[in-house]
């Protein structure tokens, strides 16, 4: 027997692979996929779909132009989760070439320019999301009411295609706006903000998901329980969402406490856009945010005071993708700055000292002994 | 008793289940023996025997050399055929100086070996002695001399004598069975090392996944004052000597301290049976426990084995291998190091054997890191493995020592989680690697930069004599050829105007004897320099 | 206008008193460069590299006229390490294939001149006229000096054998096989 390559330990792995970390969080994101589908009908079907085999063939052309091994990386889910997630960011009734356009940004752009999986300073979904927004402000802002799917009121199959394809409006889907979007209109327009959100924000409807908005961000609830499967599988820890969350929640309670004919209440904040669907699956994505557990706190934190900032004093409804995004790039900075302690040494990275009395103790210790030592001459 | 927190750490699966269960069997003598002169950390043993001795068992082979170092005895008696190279139990199966001895299978002892009359009556100062000239080294794999370690007490107050018995490597089970088996003599050996570090009192650490092995030792130990048997929870890597050190007092030892200067001190308890061997018995360490599991092995079990017993020969004895093992490794399966083929011998320091099959290797196609932070959170020192592979893997190790690669204890944590199977360890002991050699690198290029110094000064000190010798000369001449002008009158006044090329070249041909001279006291000088640099 | 002038003569002001703290406060050290060069370099003045001493050498590096393999007593990891500081990674490519060697004297060969012994910039050769010379391991810089004045040519550069001592895991990016690299083509 000859092995010729000298191998470091350790001898025996951990039987975690990287694809099945992958599919982990896209079987977490399946109950909100499937409410989607549910809930926005064919159109929000055609829609994931596209997003998904789009983003495989960019994925194919990318990998294939700078000459890296397909099976290895095109298998790893890695694509495929960048694309739902873009897919459950988008309107419902967007058209074919807002989400090719999409997932062609995430993997190209967001992911396969700066060399791959593991390698990009940004979410790919945020960018692509963002990118989008920024790009086709109609296309991205067109809200439908929600219509089950197979309930009178749901496109059929063929209107459907027609919405996707054609950015066909022979369908009379009602269209609505999301709730952060109306109280962004009406607040500009000065209206008392107490009444407004009783008028339509009804936060039962909100967290089960029976609003208008995008895809995947509906449902507060499935996306919770989603997130919740996966702290529970350790794909990622808990200071993440929390610190997210939570720094949202303590700013928004604060202002709403403070001034609550203009600020809109924490709950309202937590149930509405995309912030569990951040919460849970952007803000947790391990290649864009800090390694460190004060750095993940710092991180989250950041997130959820920008997110407020941005929907608050911002242009834009939603700040949630700009939140993450702003966030994304102070991750090497974090990183750099926040590390753990380590063994023996002081934060600063200098040698802990030993306590004063030992080195008092130490002083007076003698012990009247010839110097012995190991050898034996 | 109170544990303290800790950071970092795994759960590999312990499969510790095919050995932990059978007592120790002992190997039958091997016919021939392989004594590496350098099974132990620091200076290598220097051989006492030459080739064709006979030599006794528990005879002195090689004795220590320097501070740091211990003696290699012979595990039974025979002939030395040879000292020569042999591979070495190392990954990169590079030749070491060995000892070979041909077993006449008589066991003899040297006729003048008696057992000690008692150890309880040696002073601190002796046990540390007796343990160094047995030749006892740290037995869990760091083969530290434990005379050396012993010796600490003259320096340092010792507070806390900790036992590790914690054995957290997977399928390694040696040290459980010596606790289940040999408690009574452990106790012994803990006592005296106690006693030889003056300390006040002692805790044996066991991991709770070795209920039997608690049980045994907490009753051998029942009625000893001071000495506490705890058990402490089964995480890898527990054995880390500070990491029990972290657990048990709740204190860390400073970078580049001793454990020894927080008052504390860690032995192995096959090292502390050792001891008590050396001490109660007088038997130098000549044999050891061993673990020799893993898929491929036919009848995994724990074996007492000479030391220099070929890897073959305990595969051999344990009924062959199952199928061809993809990695033969010497050691646990997370800090064990791999051995190129069965043909290297087992040494003081190795716990175990094991030939590892792929299916428990599990070691997938490396991909590309995702940032998952699975290795900072498992890495017990506090590192954060996967910025400073980043580095390395652009050869970048400065930026790797600015996130701290020379701390790493090598245990194997990180990439044990690592879903994406990036070798993390292997860059880092890669970056500990280059370190060192550019440390040696540097030492001696300080050492041979002060040489060239030292001879630069010394030509000069030789050319400015030279020259005051022609100065002194030209003015001699002077004065004689004043004399011979100016007959039997008073001396003249000096004539620095005056050429004096036959004196140059008078000068020349003596300023090269110095020359000569000198290079012949330089000659004399040298082995100074040489043993400064050793 | 007068508000906008006085600002940012203000500006100016403050950020020239602030230019002056620094440099008054934050000396910058003669020439560091060229410093830490010649601390790097082995200081044997062998002149191998073709300038009178180190010292020299250290000044045709910081001025970019040497190369930073010019060196061979210094051997791979100078190159590394001068590469490093000029920021000449291109240099050192070839640096990983250059093994540090040590001078050997045949036994057959040495006439015991001890010509090499006055040519060791470290005195690292050892010996008596008419008797075999020695090596001394530790102190040999591999500089080369003496084989050049050998009258017999009997020592000879030997690369340093590998051991366990100066043995170290290779770099897991640049192991020859073994699992497939990072992004490897």
């Amino acid at each position: 027997m000859k092995i010729s390559i000298p191998q470091a330990a350790p001898h025996v792995r951990n039987p975690g692979r990287v694809p099945s970390l992958m599919t982990t969080v896209l079987i977490a994101l399946s109950p909100i996929t499937l409410f989607a589908v549910y809930q926005f009908g064919w159109p929000a079907l055609n829609l994931i779909g596209l997003c998904l085999l789009s983003a495989l063939l960019f994925e194919i052309l990318c990998l294939y132009s700078t000459g890296k091994p397909l099976d290895t990386y095109i298998l790893d889910g890695s694509g495929m989760l960048t694309a739902l997630l873009l897919a459950l960011s988008l309107p419902p009734h967007a058209p074919w070439w807002i989400a090719i356009c999409g997932s062609g940004f995430a993997i190209i752009v967001g992911k396969h320019v700066y060399g791959g999986i593991g390698q990009n300073p940004f979410n790919p979904a945020m960018l692509a999301r963002v990118a989008l927004l920024l790009s086709f402000p109609v296309e991205m802002t067109h809200w439908t009411q929600a219509a089950p799917l197979l309930s009178t009121a749901a496109p059929s199959f063929i209107e459907g295609l027609q919405i996707t394809f054609q950015s066909s409006t022979a369908f009379d889907g009602l269209t609505a706006a999301t709730t952060l979007g109306q109280l962004k209109t009406d607040l500009s327009q000065g209206l008392p903000l107490q009444q407004l959100t009783e008028q339509y924000f009804q936060p039962l409807d909100s967290s089960l998901g029976l609003t208008a908005g995008s895809l995947g961000e509906t449902s507060s609830l499935l996306i919770a329980i989603g997130g919740l499967y996966l702290l529970r599988q350790r794909i990622f820890s808990w200071r993440l969402p929390t610190s997210f969350l939570g720094s949202l929640l303590l700013l928004s309670t604060t202002a709403w406490i403070l001034a609550p004919e203009i600020y809109a209440s924490p709950l309202f904040h937590l149930t509405s856009g995309g912030v569990m669907l951040a919460a849970f699956f952007i803000v947790t994505d391990p290649v864009t945010s800090p390694c460190t557990r004060r750095g993940q706190l710092l991180f989250g934190t950041g997130c959820g005071a920008l997110t407020f900032v941005i929907r608050t004093w911002g242009g834009y409804p939603e700040g949630v993708a700009f939140a993450v995004l702003l966030m994304n790039a102070m991750t090497p900075l974090i990183d750099h700055y926040v590390r753990p302690r380590r063994y023996g040494r002081s934060r600063t990275g200098t040698p802990i000292k030993r306590p004063l009395w030992r080195r008092i103790r130490e002083f007076f210790y003698t012990q009247p002994k010839s110097p012995s030592s190991g050898s034996d001459k | 008793m109170k544990l303290f927190g800790f950071r970092g750490g795994v759960h590999p699966e312990a499969l510790k289940q095919h050995t932990a269960d059978h007592p120790i069997s002992t190997l039958p003598l091997p016919a021939a023996l392989y004594l590496p002169l350098q099974q132990h950390v620091g200076e290598p043993a220097e051989p006492e025997v030459s080739p064709g001795d006979y030599v006794y068992k528990g005879q002195l082979l090689a004795r220590s050399q320097g501070q740091i170092s211990a003696p290699v005895h012979a595990p039974s008696s025979g002939t030395v055929v040879a000292i020569d190279e042999f591979p070495a139990p190392h990954p990169s199966g590079l030749p070491v100086k060995t000892v070979i001895l041909e077993t006449d299978g008589k066991d003899h002892w040297s006729p003048a070996w008696t057992t000690p009359t008692d150890p309880w009556s040696l002073r601190p100062e002796e046990i540390a002695r007796e343990v160094g000239l047995a030749g006892v080294v740290g037995m869990g794999g760091a083969t530290f001399p434990s005379a050396v370690k012993l010796g600490q007490s003259l320096q340092y107050p010792i507070h806390n004598l900790i036992i590790n018995g914690s054995e957290c490597e997977p399928y390694l089970s040696c040290d459980d069975r010596l606790m289940r088996e040999r408690a009574p003599q452990l106790i012994d050996g803990i006592r005296l090392t106690a006693h030889a570090l003056q300390a006040k009192q002692a805790t044996v650490a066991i991991e709770d996944n070795k209920p039997e092995a608690f049980a045994a030792m907490s009753a051998a130990a029942k009625g000893i004052n001071q000495l506490n048997v705890i058990r402490v929870p089964s995480r890898y890597p527990m054995g880390w000597d500070k990491q029990l050190i972290r657990i048990i007092t709740g204190r860390e030892v400073p970078v580049g301290a001793r454990s020894a200067s927080i008052g504390v001190c860690v032995h192995n308890v096959g090292t502390v049976y050792a001891i008590q061997q050396a001490l109660c018995a007088g038997t130098p360490l000549l044999s050891r426990v061993i673990t020799v599991a893993g898929g491929a092995i036919a009848k995994p079990q724990n074996l007492e084995v000479p030391v220099g017993t070929l890897v073959s020969e305990v595969i051999k004895y344990c009924g062959g291998l199952n199928e061809e093992p993809a990695r033969l490794v010497m050691g646990g399966p997370m800090m064990g190091q791999i051995v190129p083929h069965t043909g290297v011998p087992l040494v003081k320091g190795s716990s175990g054997v094991l030939a590892l099959t792929a299916r428990e290797v599990d070691d997938g196609p490396e991909r590309p890191c995702i940032r998952c932070r699975r290795c900072v959170e498992a890495c017990p020192v506090g590192l954060m493995p996967v910025e400073m592979a980043a580095r390395l893997r652009a050869d970048d190790i400065d930026g790797a020592v600015d996130y701290g690669v020379q701390d790493c204890i090598g245990c194997s944590c990180c990439s044990y989680v690592c879903p994406a199977k990036i070798p993390l360890v292997q860059y880092f002991n890669y970056a500990r690697g280059v370190l060192d050699c550019r440390q040696t690198a540097t030492r001696k290029a300080q050492q041979t930069r002060e040489m060239a110094l030292a001879r630069q000064q010394r030509l000069a000190s030789q050319q400015a004599a030279r020259d005051a010798r022609k100065a002194a000369k030209t003015e001699d001449k002077a004065k004689n050829n004043t004399k011979n002008n100016i007959k039997n009158t008073r001396p003249a006044s000096k004539n620095p105007d005056r050429p004096a090329s036959g004196d140059d070249a008078g000068t020349q041909h003596k300023g090269a004897a110095a020359n000569i001279i000198a290079t012949d006291s330089r000659v004399t000088d040298i082995p100074l320099q040489s043993e400064q640099l050793s | 206008m007068i508000t906008a002038v006085t600002l940012l003569t203000l500006i100016g002001t403050l950020l020239g008193l602030g230019l002056g703290a620094v440099n008054r406060y934050l000396p910058v050290k003669e020439d560091p460069l060229r410093e830490s060069l010649s601390a790097l370099l082995p200081g044997t003045q062998c002149g191998q590299c073709g300038y009178a001493g180190c010292r020299q050498a250290a000044e045709a590096l910081a001025e970019g006229t040497a190369s930073v393999n010019l060196c061979p007593p210094g051997g791979p990891l100078l190159v590394q390490q001068l590469g490093s500081i000029l920021g000449r990674e291109e240099d050192s490519s070839d640096a990983g294939s250059r093994t540090p060697v040590l001078a050997w004297v045949n036994p057959d060969l040495c006439t015991g001149c001890t010509k090499c012994l006055r040519e060791c910039p470290t005195d690292a050769l050892v010996g008596a006229a008419k008797q075999l010379h020695v090596v001394l391991d530790d102190a040999c810089t591999g500089c080369g000096a003496c084989t050049d004045v050998c009258p017999t040519e009997g020592i000879s550069m030997q690369e340093v054998p590998l051991t366990l001592t100066n043995w170290h895991w290779p770099n897991p990016q640049h192991q020859d096989s073994g699992p497939p690299k990072q992004g490897a083509v």
